[in-house]
């Protein structure tokens, strides 16, 4: 099958951007864990991982922007949808189940993850009810 | 949307990708508005009808003339 042009510019970033955040996200594992930053740098370290997938994000939508074929960009969409669907849900589920005390506390960031897998959900469900499926 | 492409497009001896390439789309957007799983934009719908020369109602089916008929 053969890819669109936007669709090959949105793989290789999402290749860099993935790569950009393990060259991110291990230093700060690795410093935090042995107590080697502290102060104004912290918190450089720590918002650092954060910025690929703010590019993630913004990837998406570029491919949105990008792609001309109209029904490729409306499979995305549905993709997104889903993906967007899923995640406010189950925040808004944990939020209230974490309010009162049902369950633990869990780092925002995990809402991004269940967004992500929310995008696996959406080709899924495109690939079950038009039979087409782009990847994630 | 029920339409004509299929037969349009065999007429010519067109395979999906020869007139996705025509149309300037991917094989699986040809697909898709063959099959009548995705109705086309109004540009994508007058881009097949100039391709084939053809008026837009000569290829696509209006709905409302078809649930017309089945009245």
């Amino acid at each position: 099958m053969s890819l669109s042009p936007a669709t090959k510019r949105y793989n290789l970033r999402m290749i860099w951007l993935w790569l950009l955040y393990a060259a991110f996200l291990l230093p700060a594992v690795y410093s935090f864990k042995h107590r080697l930053v502290s102060g104004e740098f912290a918190y450089v370290l720590a918002v650092l991982p954060a910025i690929p997938i703010i590019g993630v994000f913004a990837t998406v939508g570029r491919y949105l922007v990008e792609e001309s074929d109209e029904y490729l960009r409306m499979l995305m969409v549905r993709q997104t949808l889903w993906a967007g669907a899923i995640a406010l849900s189950l925040a808004t589920v944990w939020g209230f189940l974490e309010s009162f005390d049902l369950v633990s506390h869990i780092a925002s960031y995990y809402i991004a993850v269940v967004w992500f897998f929310g995008l696996a959900v959406g080709a899924i469900i495109n690939r079950l009810t038009l039979g087409d499926g782009r990847p994630c | 949307m029920e339409n004509r492409l299929r037969i349009l497009r065999a007429e010519r001896n067109w395979s999906q990708q020869d007139l996705a390439e025509k149309l300037e789309v991917s094989r699986q957007s040809v697909n898709a508005v063959e099959t009548g799983k995705y109705d086309p934009s109004l540009p994508l719908a007058f881009r097949i009808a100039e391709l084939f020369a053809l008026p837009i109602e000569e290829i696509f089916v209006s709905p409302s003339r078809r649930s017309s008929k089945a009245i």
